[in-house]
């Protein structure tokens, strides 16, 4: 029988370990000169250093460092006096040197921490995360598995290698065995990749698009009986691509052990691969035997040694926390806790932020994204920033309605039409034709055809018997193709029955 | 051997186990430690070479083991002859191979892509 | 003209006695005279050859100012790449690949107008002291055919030797120049460790491996180390300062006042009796010179062969991995990309570099590390600090190069050990990261083949080995009455 969640924590305690990986947004690759631009056709950006000819050298990407070192800041860590690159040998077609090239046990932050909070029953509560490291290391290349029937690495005939992707510069960030989270362990684990993102994206040094690829996470998860002080036996999983994907994520393994613990079965050491359809993972590679990769300190090239005044110059450069941004955002928009939570968990803020920017009403801007929006993103399970509604259209649908041209029930319309790829608002509206109808004469008109074809509705209102006019007034819209302003329509119509 | 031409002295190569406390290293490889080896190493080894090779490793290994004896603990590695560090580029595109010259050695090649048989292991 | 030194060359090019074609040819002609017997070369580029010869020589026609050694030919050995010519390595492994890029050493042999005439057999992947394992036959002794001329660069020193080019490259990891250069009656230099580019060597132990000038003079040697030497922006462990002024020291080559250093522990027990001789004679000439010889003890360098043979094939085992037959190289074998890697390096890496690559996995495998490559690199510490402590009581230090001369080809091949021994003397250079430099000390009496001095300098002071190394030819060409590769027998057709 599965259990639900409610069962598994009132036995068991998570514990937690969650890795990113971030794409640097530098202009070339971690140790070559190779363009980073996303897109180009198959092998155009390689060189002799990223495809890992015989003979080919690495050169450090000074600006891959002075990001990594604003990354370890703003996360709280010690950046390391001296820090080394490594090489972790295994042999994949995707890597073209057959190691990659990484760091080991000298990194070049360490021991850092990032407070998130998250909404519980007994209000919010603050989580501290603490980071174990953040080093550097370089992407692999790109295949494609063809012949096979899911485009995946299993059944496939052989695979297509394009390296353009090869050696682009990725920071690692990992987290400290995270205990002490309990039932709220997938909203923490949710909420720390997004604090991440957010920071990440302040800082400038990465577009993090979870679906594009450039900020990744694998959640490590394990459970232990409450009050146990061995931790269990962990999975990893993979492919989680977006922040409703690590909260999915974490919540489906814990139940996932569980159901074995129950079992007394024992829960295998291993990777999974989490699909998004499901909210379930299949299982990977075994980590039973954990693969050799014989570290040892990279001979081409040189230690990285941070000077404090490199580290200072940094520090003093480094943008405000996000947290900070969003306390003075609160204040500026008089906004309560509990909707600030609400914008954060449908990760609308920014979104929000950049419409009220175009000079929408935050009111107004917060009331479309937070609603409307948000549930036709929830609706086809993708996040908000998808869609292909974006804040200018939002700001000018806010403008509309302010100015009359649109009625609520309209800009509705009008939204749902951006979203469905119709086009920009005035596209629409022009479009469908639509538009408010506010020329009395014209409401008059279709006022009179209504009481005319329903005139005992009619006698009922003039009775005094308000509520009976919804049948008219829905009528009325019907007849208007919506697009009369329904209080206005009311408001005639109650006048005109000797009501209003 | 010409003994006029001198014989390499082996005092040079033999070891010394009893080294100075510490543990002594079992310098023993077998066949199947090749093997293992081997698959790491993704070389597959014939037996004729597994089992030379366990045989030769042995020798050399007695012979190399002797760096324990005098690396304490007190002595740094090295892993640069050079006191050289931070060594940096600028974040400065230039310019790429073409694609013909990047897939100029390919042994085999589709769509501009690298093609390579079908691969077994998980990504 | 052959015969003469490259400085020769470069004064009756200079001179216009010859032109840059003229004398290229003449390099073709005695390579198709005499590699038939030496096989010192891969692959002769003459079409190549001629037209950099031509380009030289035109460009000197019409006035433009052109380097020191322009349109003197040169041997490359080919482990360094160039653009569109066969890389072999040595190996079955690269056998057909041309490189879409060039080393940095050909293009600065390029801008020197130096004219490359081919590419030199050599140990497969500079794996070996005698270029018995290359995977393309090996290459012959000019001394004596049937004996080796030692590797991984014999091939390079071959072609000196045999008069087949003035110049050559070679790349040193062991003593991979040395050594032959020693057994050849040549000179060979390997730079302090990130004196000369790495970018396009393909590596066999990064830490270890330097490409460096090899000649007939050290003159020559000096000229040529002042060409490729340098600063490069693409390899991360390049020295960002001057050459050293090689040619200045080459041509001053006073040794008065300087303090030369015997190191005890490379010498005695395991050095031919022959070669020692030399050796001792060497330090008397320079004593008459006005050197002082003194006597320094590197305790440490007894343990310097078990520390290289943990951290050359520890690296190797990683650069090699490259190899897997998806990018460039032969493929081999059927079913999945696994089964035809395991099966590509079965067969594309020959015995040596499987052994090394195998022993390297170990050293590195977890479990393993501390004991032997961890260990190892604390005893390139441990050397380090005999050179510097060495070097505080003397300004170069000297060995014989080699232990013995030139062995039968066959002798060692199946004794790693005995073969290992042959680097016993340079070794601890490369380890240390220092320079190194071997000059003929004469033939030994046993068996009238030549052997070497050896002279090392601190890092980046190897204006001091070309010093030395210059006084003592010079003493030593008096002394002989002509230069020693006079004395080795004809080769070709007669």
């Amino acid at each position: 029988m599965a259990l639900s969640y409610s069962d598994v924590i009132s036995k068991y305690e998570p514990v937690l370990g969650l890795e990113v990986h971030v794409e640097l947004g530098t202009e070339s690759k971690m140790f070559c000169g190779c363009n980073t631009v996303f897109g180009a056709a198959p092998n155009t950006q390689t060189c002799p250093v990223c495809l890992g000819l015989p003979g080919a050298l690495p050169v450090v990407n000074g600006k891959a460092i002075d990001y990594t070192i604003a990354i370890g800041l703003a996360l709280n860590c010690s950046i390391a006096p001296y820090s080394r690159f490594a090489r972790k040998n295994y042999f994949y077609p995707d890597m073209p040197k057959n190691f990659q090239t990484s760091q080991y046990d000298e990194p070049i932050c360490v021991n850092g921490y990032l407070d998130v909070t998250v909404d519980t029953e007994d209000g919010p509560k603050e989580f501290r995360i603490e980071i174990e490291r953040v080093h550097m290391e370089e992407d692999t290349g790109k295949s494609l598995h063809m012949g096979g029937s899911t485009g995946r690495i299993h059944g496939a005939d052989y695979s297509l290698l394009d390296y353009n992707r090869a050696g682009i510069p990725l920071v690692e960030i990992v987290t400290k065995v995270v205990t002490g989270t309990g039932k709220y362990a997938p909203e923490v684990a949710r909420a720390y990749v997004s604090e991440l993102r957010d920071i990440l994206r302040g800082l400038g040094v990465s577009d993090v698009k979870m679906e594009q690829g450039s900020l990744r996470c694998d959640a490590n998860v394990s459970l232990r009986l409450i009050g146990a002080e061995k931790l269990g036996t962990r999975s990893e999983t993979k492919n989680v691509n977006s922040l409703r994907s690590v909260e999915r994520a974490v919540r489906g393994e814990m139940i996932r052990h569980a159901e074995l613990l129950d079992k007394g079965e024992r829960v295998t050491q291993e990777t999974r691969h989490f699909h998004e359809d499901t909210g379930l993972t299949t299982p990977g590679r075994s980590k039973e035997q954990a693969e050799d990769y014989r570290y040892f300190p990279e001979p081409d090239l040189v230690p990285v040694a941070p000077s404090s005044e490199l580290v200072e110059k940094i520090r003093a450069t480094l943008p405000e926390k996000p947290s900070v941004r969003r306390k003075k955002l609160q204040e500026a928009w008089q906004v309560p806790e509990k909707e600030m939570a609400a914008m954060i968990n449908a990760d609308v803020l920014d979104l929000v932020e950049d419409t009220v920017k175009l000079g929408a009403d935050p009111t107004r801007a917060r009331g479309w994204w937070l609603g409307e929006i948000a549930r036709i993103a929830n609706e086809k399970a993708v996040a908000a920033s998808e869609l292909s509604i974006n804040p200018q259209d939002v700001a000018e649908i806010v403008a509309l309605v302010a100015q009359g041209e649109l009625t609520d029930k309209l800009a509705r319309q009008v939204v749902e039409g951006v979203i469905n790829g119709e086009g920009r608002p005035t596209e629409i509206i022009e479009k469908r034709g639509i538009k408010v109808v506010s020329d009395d004469s014209a409401l008059m008109a279709a006022i009179e055809k209504a009481i005319a074809a329903q005139p005992d509705v009619a006698e009922k209102v003039r009775g005094g018997h308000i509520p009976a006019a919804g049948a008219l007034i829905g009528a009325i819209m019907k007849e208007t193709k919506g697009q009369a302003d329904a209080a206005k329509v009311r408001e005639l119509l109650l006048k005109h029955l000797g009501q209003g | 051997m010409d003994s006029e031409r001198g014989r390499p002295n082996p005092k040079v190569i033999r070891v010394k186990c009893e080294a100075l406390g510490k543990v002594t290293f079992m310098s023993n490889i077998s066949r199947d430690d090749v093997a293992n080896l081997a698959k790491l190493a993704r070389i597959d080894l014939s037996e004729d070479d597994l089992s030379h090779l366990s045989n030769e490793l042995a020798v050399i290994l007695e012979a190399v083991a002797r760096v324990q004896e005098v690396a304490g603990a007190d002595v740094p590695p090295t892993s640069h002859p050079l006191p050289l560090k931070n060594v940096f580029r600028e974040d400065q595109v230039r310019p790429s191979l073409t694609p013909d010259e990047a897939l100029s050695g390919a042994p085999a090649q589709e769509e501009q892509r690298f093609k390579v048989p079908q691969i077994l292991g998980e990504e | 003209m052959i015969k003469k030194s490259a400085s020769e060359m470069a004064s009756a090019l200079s001179a216009g006695e010859i032109t840059s074609v003229e004398l290229t040819q003449a390099h073709l002609d005695q390579i198709a005279n005499v590699d038939g017997d030496v096989h010192a070369f891969l692959h002769v580029d003459v079409d190549g050859a001629i037209a950099q010869a031509r380009a030289v020589d035109e460009k000197r026609k019409s006035g433009e100012k052109v380097a020191p050694l322009a349109g003197v030919p040169l041997a490359l050995k080919d482990v360094l790449v160039q653009k569109g010519i066969p890389t072999t390595c040595g190996s079955k492994m690269l056998e057909g690949w041309r490189p879409p890029y060039d080393s940095t050493v050909v293009t600065r042999l390029k801008e020197n107008g130096i004219v490359i005439l081919g590419k030199t057999n050599m140990d497969e992947f500079a794996m070996g002291s005698s270029t018995e394992n290359s995977a393309y036959g090996p290459t012959h002794n000019p001394w004596d055919l049937s004996r080796i001329p030692g590797g991984s660069g014999g091939g390079s020193s071959a072609a000196l030797a045999a008069f087949e080019a003035p110049l050559a490259i070679g790349t040193d990891t062991g003593g991979s120049i040395r050594q032959p250069a020693a057994v050849t009656g040549t000179v060979g230099v390997k730079p302090t460790y990130g004196g000369v580019s790495r970018y396009g060597l393909v590596a066999f132990s990064s830490s270890l491996d330097q490409a460096g000038p090899c000649a007939r003079t050290v003159l020559d040697a000096a000229y040529l180390h002042e060409a490729i030497g340098g600063y490069d922006r693409m390899d991360s462990t390049s020295i960002n300062e001057p050459v050293p002024a090689v040619v200045a020291a080459a041509k001053d080559g006073n040794v008065k006042g300087m303090k030369i250093g015997v190191i005890k522990e490379l010498q005695g027990d395991g050095y031919q009796p022959g070669v020692l001789k030399l050796f001792n004679q060497s330090l008397e000439i320079l004593a008459s010179l006005g050197a002082e010889i003194v006597e320094v003890s590197c305790k440490y360098f007894d343990y310097a062969l078990a520390a290289y043979y943990l951290i050359a094939p520890s690296e190797c085992s990683s650069n090699l991995a490259r190899f897997d037959a998806m990018r460039y190289g032969i493929r081999v074998g059927e079913g999945s990309a696994e089964e035809v890697m395991n099966a590509t390096r079965q067969v594309g890496f020959g015995r040596e570099v499987k052994r090394r690559i195998i022993l390297g996995t170990y050293a590195l495998s977890s479990g393993y590390y501390d004991a032997y490559y961890g260990s190892a690199q604390k005893v390139r510490t441990l050397i380090s600090r005999d050179f510097e402590n060495a070097f505080t009581k003397a300004d170069v230090l000297v060995s014989p190069t080699a232990p013995t001369t030139a062995f039968k080809i066959g002798e060692k091949a199946n004794d790693p050990i005995a073969m290992y021994l042959n680097d016993i003397a340079t070794i601890p250079t490369n380890l240390a990261g220092i320079g190194g430099m071997s000059v003929p000390s004469g033939l030994a009496e046993e068996d009238g083949l030549p052997a070497g001095f050896q002279i090392m300098a601190p890092a980046m002071k190897d204006d001091r080995m070309y010093k030395v190394g210059s006084a003592l030819e010079a003493a030593l060409l008096t002394k002989w009455g002509r230069p020693i590769l006079e004395s080795a027998p004809a080769l070709g057709a007669k």
